[in-house]
């Protein structure tokens, strides 16, 4: 019965837009060769006060967080048993599937000594007390467990329905693994920067910092699939997800209400308030996060918000923007150097970024286009190429 | 049942959030592990401002002693064809070096107004250090007798989270190699091993970078801090313990303050001087190490893996029970 629960999109492959994908990954790729042959000052503006930039930030602390959707989509589907969003769940797993990937290559591109990584299996090497350590292991891990979770589409693909329904009596494991891996490691992406003490501003270094990045990371990820649903029922004429993203939406809305709530009432408690009010880059930086994420609450919350698929949009957009600006923040904006060191990514450096990008969404596109990922439909009532 | 489940989901984040705020920053406080012990044998360094001279004899012996690349900053290739070694900072080919803090008119020297001084920057060998706490792969490892604060190349992956996390903005990655690897000074052990004087100290000429051990150079401090200023004074050089010519100086106007065992939990490396630490450009920090913060938050939620591990089986059974129910339905 299930069988034609999800199909590919009988679409072209090649498009315009594939093409310019492609084409912004062979940049990266250059560069990405120049990395290799010349170092990573070479092609980056990382110096001796900011040896992360740009590629950990983005491609790996925000890049992670965008692949939130699986994650976000498991814990309300599977384990609070909303069914009713089932539909969404194998398109929010490719996008993790993307996600976490890429980020795992942009580890590879981006580690000193990459050629030792395997180091970090070592258990002579381990260093257990290192949150960095579990950081590494757990998203290893959790790219093991996406591509396990995902399989059923390339095992229906290629017609393996046997196999799929013996997997199938122990996906619980594996998605009891897809949620407690993700929590780990989101968290721990906040716990990296509890080391940095008086190195951050008090604006974004708390205790909290772990469960600070949790609820974000979560946040992102329901964006994330409301984005996509979005755009991708508008892209290929597909009927709108518009009612069940709706409702998706109010439980959004409140989770970010007592994040802010939280943060406030945090930052007033130990009396670090003051420092939003200091006039500097890092208080501006506070108050365009605080907006960003004021925008989707207010519109997740009203009744006329939610509804219109253009303001819920908008709210998701605003989101994804709020939490990749909010890491962006804490890592790089809130730290300050020990010496006089400033950073601003060199274009090669973004390039990359954008490459892996880019490959992210080329790989999305063929994905739904050759493989029964998105929801089954009627017919689209108008049949487009794109 | 809609209406009770939005009200559960309001009521899941507001009282989350009121809850999570009362038990804020006091209870956090409670998470924090206790500090760690100075080493029983803990070799360190003082290093005087005031008897610096800024020669840099301890820079060139340091590259030559650890075999580390000349460095030529590429603004000052004019006039520099790459022979003569002029570090500005610590990087990855430089494990010590000399800065200068400068004022005004800079007429005077260890004067904050118009006035100059000196300071080195390398490893502070702290006691409970951050690099060792971050580092995934155990390459950076503390002596659990002296306290050295040692680097292995064949562990590291090249993560750079030691060069974020350092107090003290001390280890460096080499970015200019396709290879690098980080860079960091680990007290010259090779030349403890053979009973030798660290190369910096064994080279300085006034006796402001001194070896020895922590408890004998706290002595040592205190003798120094006892004297009246401008009285003369014998400052020994190069290794406490050995009996070198010694350096006959006028003792200085010291901040009454040493810089280093109240730091972060701790270094092994102290420092005097005759201005504000902060403008050498000594971070101020707080007596607490970070790692004590960070650490303790940690093993409080992996403690032996218990949390995890029962948030799994909960999950892996709601998922089970639900994935059942789901397949019923379907038949
Ligand atoms: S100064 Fe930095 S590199 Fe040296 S021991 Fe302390 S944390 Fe490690
Ligand atoms: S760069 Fe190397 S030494 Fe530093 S934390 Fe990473 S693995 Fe450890
Ligand atoms: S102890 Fe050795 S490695 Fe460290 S600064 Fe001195 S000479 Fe350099």
């Amino acid at each position: 019965m299930a069988t034609a629960a999800h199909q590919p999109l009988a679409r072209r492959i090649f498009t315009p837009t594939m093409i310019v994908l492609a084409a912004l990954v062979a940049v990266a790729a250059y560069f990405v060769a120049t990395r290799f042959m010349y170092g990573l000052g070479a092609v980056t503006n990382l110096n001796q006060g900011y040896p992360w930039g740009m590629w950990v930030v983005v491609d790996i602390v925000i890049g992670t967080a965008f692949g939130c959707g699986g994650f976000a989509m498991a814990l309300l589907v599977y384990i609070f048993n909303r069914n009713q969003y089932h539909r969404l769940m194998r398109p929010a797993l490719l996008g993790g599937l993307f996600g976490y990937t890429l980020a795992g290559v942009a580890v590879m591109i981006d580690l000193g000594r990459y050629w030792q990584f395997y180091n970090l299996l070592l258990p002579w090497y381990a260093q257990p007390s290192s949150v960095m350590f579990e950081v590494a292991l757990c998203v290893l891990a959790y790219v093991i467990v996406l591509w396990i979770e995902f399989s059923p589409a390339f095992l229906e693909r290629f017609g393996l329905y046997k196999v799929r329904d013996f997997l199938r009596r122990f996906m619980f494991l594996f998605i009891a693994l897809g949620v407690l891996l993700p929590t780990m490691h989101q968290s721990s992406l906040g716990s990296l920067l509890l080391v940095m003490g008086s190195q951050l501003s008090p604006l974004w270094y708390t205790t909290w910092l772990p469960l600070m990045f949790l609820v974000t990371a979560l946040a992102m990820g329901y964006a994330v699939v409301m984005f996509e649903a979005t755009v991708v029922s508008n892209t290929f004429n597909l009927p709108s997800e518009q009612p069940i993203l709706a409702k998706l939406s109010i439980m959004v809305g409140w989770m970010m209400a007592g994040f802010l709530l939280f943060r406030f009432a945090e930052l007033a408690l130990r009396g670090d308030l003051v420092h939003a009010f200091a006039g500097d880059l890092n208080a501006l930086m506070f108050w365009i996060e605080t907006a960003l994420f004021l925008l989707p609450v207010a519109i997740f919350l009203t009744p006329g918000g939610r509804e219109s698929q253009r303001l819920m949009f908008l709210g998701a957009v605003a989101l994804l923007v709020a939490g990749s600006l909010y890491r962006l923040d804490a890592y790089l904006v809130a730290y300050t150097p020990v010496q006089n060191y400033t950073y601003f990514p060199s274009v090669p450096e973004l390039m990359v970024t954008v490459g892996v990008v880019a490959l992210e969404i080329l790989l999305y596109l063929l994905f739904v286009k050759t493989l029964p990922v998105l929801h089954a439909h009627e017919p689209a009532r108008t049949p487009k190429a794109r | 049942m809609a209406l009770n489940r939005r009200d559960f989901l309001k009521c899941a984040a507001l009282g989350g959030a009121a809850a999570g705020t009362a038990a804020s920053t006091e209870a956090a406080a409670a998470f924090i592990r206790p500090p760690k012990e100075m080493p029983p044998k803990a070799v360190g360094m003082l290093y005087d401002s005031t008897l610096c001279i800024g020669c840099r004899a301890c820079v060139d012996a340091c590259k030559e002693a650890n075999d580390m690349p000349v460095e030529m900053p590429v603004h000052l290739s004019d006039w520099n064809e790459g022979t003569w070694d002029s570090p500005e900072d610590l990087s990855g080919r430089t494990l010590n070096v000399i800065k200068a803090y400068r004022h005004g008119t800079m007429e005077a020297k260890d004067r904050e107004t118009d006035g100059y001084a000196f300071v080195k920057r390398h490893c502070l060998h702290c006691v409970d250090p951050s690099c060792v706490s971050v580092c995934p792969v155990s390459a950076m490892r503390k002596d659990p007798e002296t306290g050295i604060v040692t680097h292995d190349p064949d562990a590291c992956i090249g993560c750079r989270y030691c060069v974020y996390g350092c107090p003290f903005g001390v280890p460096q990655y080499d970015l200019d190699n396709p290879f690098g690897k980080i860079a960091k000074c680990q007290f010259c052990t090779h030349l403890q091993e053979k009973g030798q004087t660290p190369a910096c100290c064994d080279v300085c000429p006034t006796g402001a970078s001194l070896f020895g051990l922590v408890d004998d150079l706290k002595e040592e401090t205190e003798r120094r801090f006892a004297m009246q200023p401008g009285t003369l004074y014998q400052f020994p050089r190069g290794n406490l313990s050995e009996d070198r010519p010694r350096h006959e100086a006028p003792v200085p106007k010291y901040i009454p303050a040493v810089y280093g065992p109240n730091e972060a939990g701790g270094t092994q490396v102290h420092y005097l001087s005759a201005v504000a630490f902060e403008k050498l450009g000594l971070p101020k920090l707080p007596k607490r190490s970070f790692a004590q913060v960070s650490e303790g938050i940690q093993h409080t939620l992996y403690k032996n893996l218990i949390a995890p591990a029962l948030l799994l089986a909960g999950l892996a059974f709601f998922a089970w029970r639900n994935a059942r129910k789901r397949d019923q339905d379907e038949a």
